[in-house]
Formats: structure tokens, C-alpha cells, sequence
């Protein structure tokens, strides 16, 4: 399974292309940002976690590197 | 001299110093040069790759963005995180075949993924038609910077002509190692200001974030979502994922990658940009700010957004370590840049007329190369009217045409072999010229169609077009491929 870790990779692009639309919008105001851009900034941390996870999973990084 | 020159001048004085010094110590030859040995490390490789998100595009840029076209201005960081997810899945690929088949460049990645030197010479031209707007961007952006920083003092193109110098000799003397060292520097000191104006001016003029943005929803609240036409959604959409694919694809990007020293140095480096990227959003409440405080600038005008603010609430000493700041976003960008598309030449066209060239002649034409393309963008510079603006939206339409060709190098050079892959970036790269000079939308060829499909970005057209080419071409070429590959066979077994 967790050699398709990689797959993951597909959520942030989902969220900022796909559901995009539901989030072209003004209100409600999110921690002093307007939705939109709130929905932005929210996928661009979202991207982090997705990417540790993946490093986590991914056998390649496991055991001692080769140089 | 007012305070605000004298700092910007003390920076410049610092930024030649670290570029020529970084090279102490090292015996310079082509790799050295290059990629730095293929050994940089996390930090390094991290500062050069987020310096391309920090460029002069973004200090001017961004704010400038978000001042004339509002959220649109998002599709900035939207696009550089994606790149970044994406490259978590291509940069070791890249990096693994670097490093295995001896590559230093862009051009010569596809001339030995595709054992085509045609291929090589292609890629290499069209990273250079690429590149030059880009430095040209960051010179004219350089010479707005300085020159308004230094209220006036400096005209533009002395400023053009001085940063320009300053880049040339450090790029000569420290290849890549010079723009790591002065990336540092960079990094610190744009992070600092940037961070300092979004957070104090948004608090200085409107008293808290929340509340310039209140004060922006009712001025100009179609600043704050997508438009129904123009840059809409499916514009914004198609505009990312296109440029997410072709932001490793820029020669610069492609050379950094290379002068990694591991790939898990990439990989981790992947996890942390995208939050690395998101103090964009302070250049943007600086841009929504300036709607409000300065408004009335007009077209590329609203570039100078973040400047002219700044100049309105603060003193000169400040100014002039906004305009150092902004100094060196250009520098070093320009640097990475003309020496990835200086090298990218040599060993796209000069090793291919000079095939045993010695590493000294190969280093000898790289910086002749430099000078060469440092002179191009520069006569650009200062004569560049409006060509210049249909060159920079060309650029990621142009290298993106090589993403097809890269992606078919992972899986498979049969599917996509060397005569498809130079028929399909010929036929994408072709229509992105021809749209870039004729302006057409879809709607001139399909008059029916709906705007959501005509805002999509034409470069994402254009790749659809090229791939079909590139897969049907190498289809009806199978043959003399295996026609080839046998005949070297027989030659190895005579």
C-alpha cells in the first residue's frame, strides 16, 4: 500500500482547483481574511501536511541515505 | 546623498563583495561552476529555490497584482505550492538520471534522455527565448526599485546599467556559488521587510487586517473574489496547474535541482516551501492597502503600489533598505538564471560543434555565454517597449511546452520517442508564439463557445495539441527508430 503513498499528492490539487469554486466568495471571514483567500492560504498549509505524510510513508526515505 | 542612497549603495558593495568571495578556496571548473559540484545542501538548495519565488516579480509584483486585478493576484502562491506537491513526485526522478549520467543542465537532460542531439539544441534555444524576459523583468524591475527608493537620484537605466554589472562580475568569477551566498543575504533581508510593511502598514492606516479588508469589500469588493469573465476561474485553474508542471522546468529551477547533494535534501526541502511561500500574503495587504491609500495608478503603474506606500509612510533610511531589499531580489535571480541559460548553451550547441572540448574551454564558453546573455537582456532593457510584456507572458507558455517530453523521459522513449517529442514542442511552442503576437482567444476559432472554456489559459491548449502530435508522430516513426537502434547493433557487433 504505501508504495502508492504518492497518490496523495492529488489532494491539494483537488482542493484548489476543484473545489475552488465553492470557495469564490466573500464571507464568512476566516481569522481576519476574506474566504477566498482564507481558502488559499488554508491549501497551502494543507499542501505541507500532505507532503509530510507522504515523506513519512514513502519506503524510499527509510533507513540510512545513499550518497 | 540621502540616507535612502547611501544604504542602497552599502548593499550593492555587500552583494559583490559575498558573490566574489564565495568562490575562495575552490577549484573552479565546469561542475563547480555550474552546480556547485552537485553538492549543495538542504539550506542552499531551500534558499535558491525559494529565492525564485522571491524576485522582484513578487516585491513588485505581487502587491502590484493584487492592487490592479485583486484575487487574481493569488494564483502567485497557488501555482508555487502545487509546484512544490508536484515536485515531490518529479524532482527526484530528475535528480537520480542528473546524477547517474553526469548532466548539468536543462538542454542536456533531454539530449540524454532521448539520445537526441537535436532534441538537446532545441531545448536549449527555447530555454533561452524563455529566459531573457524573465531577466529582463528583474533588470527593469531593479532599475523602478532603486530608482524610486533613491527619490530619483538614480535614473532607472543607471540602475539597470549598475545592477547588471554587478551580476556579470560575480556570475564570471563564482558561477552558482556567488548566487547561494547572496541568496542568504537576500532571503533575510526581504523577509524582514516584507513581513515588517504588510504587518505595519495594514495596522497604521487601518487598524488590524480584518479591517483593511472591510475597508477593501467596501470600496472594491470585486477585489475579493474570481470574476465571472476574464481571469475567472477556469483561467486561474488552467494557469496554476500549467505553471505548477512548468515551474521546474524553467532552466533555473532545473539547475538548482541538479546542484543538490541528495535527494532527500529535495524532498524535504518540498514540505516546508509551501509554507515558506505563504509570507507572499503580506505583499498582497500591502497591494490591497495601497488600493485605498494611493489609488489612481494606472496599468503597469500599479506595480510601483508597494513603493509609493512606502515612500508615503516612512522616512528615507527605511525606503533605503526596502530598495537594498529589493536590489538584491533582483540580483539573484538574474544570476541563477543567466548562468543556468549560459551553461544550458554550451552544452546544448557548443559541445555539440566541439564535441572533445577540454573542461577549461567548456568554462572559458560558459562565461562568454554569460556575457552574452547579460548583453541581450540588456539591450532589451533599455529599449524594451511593449514586446517586452508578450514576452514575459510567453515564458511559462513556452517552457511548459517541454513538460510532455519530460514527463514520457520518466516512462517510456518509446511511447513518446525523439522525432515526436521535437514534433510536439515545435507545434506547441509554435502556437504559443503565434497567440502571443496575434493575441487570439478559443472564441476566434470556435465563435460558439462559452467564456468558461475561452478564459482557459492557451499554453494548456497548447499542450493538449502537443502531446497529440508528439504520440502520433512517434507512432509513424516506430520503425526508423528500430531501423536505427539495429544498425548500431550491427556496427557493435562488427
Amino acid at each position: 500500500m504505501r508504495k502508492y503513498a504518492q497518490l496523495l499528492l492529488l489532494i491539494p490539487f483537488i482542493g484548489l482547483c476543484v473545489l475552488l469554486p465553492l470557495a469564490n466568495r466573500i464571507e464568512p471571514y476566516i481569522l481576519g481574511m476574506p474566504f477566498l483567500l482564507f481558502w488559499v492560504v488554508l491549501w497551502m498549509i494543507l499542501s505541507s501536511v500532505t507532503l509530510l505524510i507522504v515523506y513519512k510513508l514513502d519506503p524510499e526515505n527509510e533507513g540510512s541515505e545513499v550518497e | 546623498m540621502n540616507a535612502a542612497l547611501l544604504i542602497i549603495f552599502i548593499v550593492a558593495a555587500i552583494a559583490l563583495y559575498l558573490g566574489i568571495r564565495a568562490t575562495r578556496g575552490k577549484d573552479m571548473n565546469v561542475n563547480e561552476f555550474a552546480v556547485g559540484n552537485k553538492g549543495f545542501g538542504t539550506l542552499f538548495v531551500f534558499l535558491l529555490i525559494a529565492g525564485e519565488v522571491y524576485t522582484t516579480f513578487t516585491f513588485l509584483g505581487g502587491s502590484g497584482w493584487a492592487y490592479s486585478n485583486g484575487s487574481a493576484a493569488y494564483y502567485v502562491p497557488a501555482y508555487i505550492c502545487l509546484a512544490y506537491v508536484l515536485s515531490y513526485w518529479i524532482i527526484p526522478k530528475i535528480w537520480r538520471f542528473a546524477k547517474k549520467h553526469d548532466v548539468i543542465s536543462q538542454p542536456q537532460y533531454f539530449l540524454k534522455s532521448y539520445d537526441s542531439k537535436a532534441l538537446g539544441l532545441v531545448v536549449a534555444f527555447i530555454g533561452l527565448i524563455a529566459l531573457v524576459p524573465y531577466i529582463v523583468i528583474q533588470l527593469k524591475g531593479l532599475g523602478i526599485i532603486v530608482s524610486e527608493a533613491s527619490y530619483g537620484a538614480i535614473s532607472p537605466l543607471m540602475a539597470s546599467t549598475i545592477g547588471a554589472a554587478i551580476v556579470t562580475i560575480y556570475v564570471t568569477i563564482s558561477g552558482i556559488h556567488g548566487s547561494a551566498w547572496n541568496a542568504v543575504l537576500k532571503d533575510i533581508m526581504i523577509l524582514f521587510v516584507i513581513v515588517f510593511l504588510g504587518t505595519y502598514i495594514p495596522y497604521h492606516y487601518f487598524g488590524g487586517i480584518p479591517q483593511l479588508f472591510e475597508a477593501v469589500q467596501s470600496v472594491k469588493p470585486e477585489a475579493l473574489t474570481f470574476a465571472s469573465e476574464g481571469y475567472s476561474i477556469p483561467w486561474f485553474v488552467s494557469t496554476i496547474i500549467l505553471n505548477a508542471f512548468g515551474f521546474y522546468l524553467l532552466p533555473q529551477s532545473f539547475t538548482v535541482v541538479i546542484s543538490a547533494k541528495s535527494e532527500r535534501a529535495l524532498k524535504k526541502n518540498a514540505i516546508t516551501l509551501p509554507l515558506y511561500t505563504i509570507l507572499i500574503l503580506f505583499a498582497f495587504f500591502i497591494g490591497f492597502a495601497a488600493i485605498i491609500q494611493v489609488p489612481g495608478l494606472q496599468g503597469a503603474e500599479g506595480d510601483l503600489s508597494l513603493l509609493r506606500i512606502t515612500m508615503q509612510t516612512f522616512d528615507p533610511w527605511f525606503v533605503g533598505i526596502v530598495g537594498g531589499a529589493g536590489l538584491l531580489t533582483a540580483l539573484v535571480p538574474v544570476s541563477v538564471m543567466v548562468m543556468s541559460g549560459a551553461v544550458g548553451l554550451m552544452t546544448g550547441f557548443y559541445k555539440l560543434i566541439k564535441p572533445e572540448s577540454s573542461d577549461r574551454q567548456q568554462l572559458v564558453v560558459s562565461k562568454v555565454f554569460v556575457l552574452l546573455i547579460i548583453l541581450i537582456a540588456y539591450a532589451f532593457t533599455i529599449t524594451g517597449g511593449n514586446a517586452l510584456a508578450i514576452l514575459n507572458i510567453m515564458s511559462y507558455g513556452l517552457i511548459t511546452q517541454l513538460v510532455p517530453a519530460l514527463i514520457f523521459s520518466f516512462f517510456s522513449t518509446k511511447l513518446m520517442n525523439k522525432y515526436g517529442a521535437i514534433a510536439g514542442i515545435l507545434t506547441g511552442v509554435s502556437i504559443v508564439l503565434f497567440n502571443a503576437i496575434t493575441s487570439f482567444k478559443l472564441v476566434n476559432v470556435f465563435p460558439n463557445i462559452p467564456s468558461a472554456i475561452n478564459d482557459i489559459n492557451i499554453g494548456f491548449v497548447a499542450i493538449g495539441i502537443n502531446i497529440l502530435i508528439g504520440l502520433t508522430v512517434s507512432f509513424v516513426t516506430k520503425n526508423l527508430i528500430l531501423n536505427e537502434n539495429s544498425q548500431v547493433a550491427e556496427k557493435i557487433a562488427q
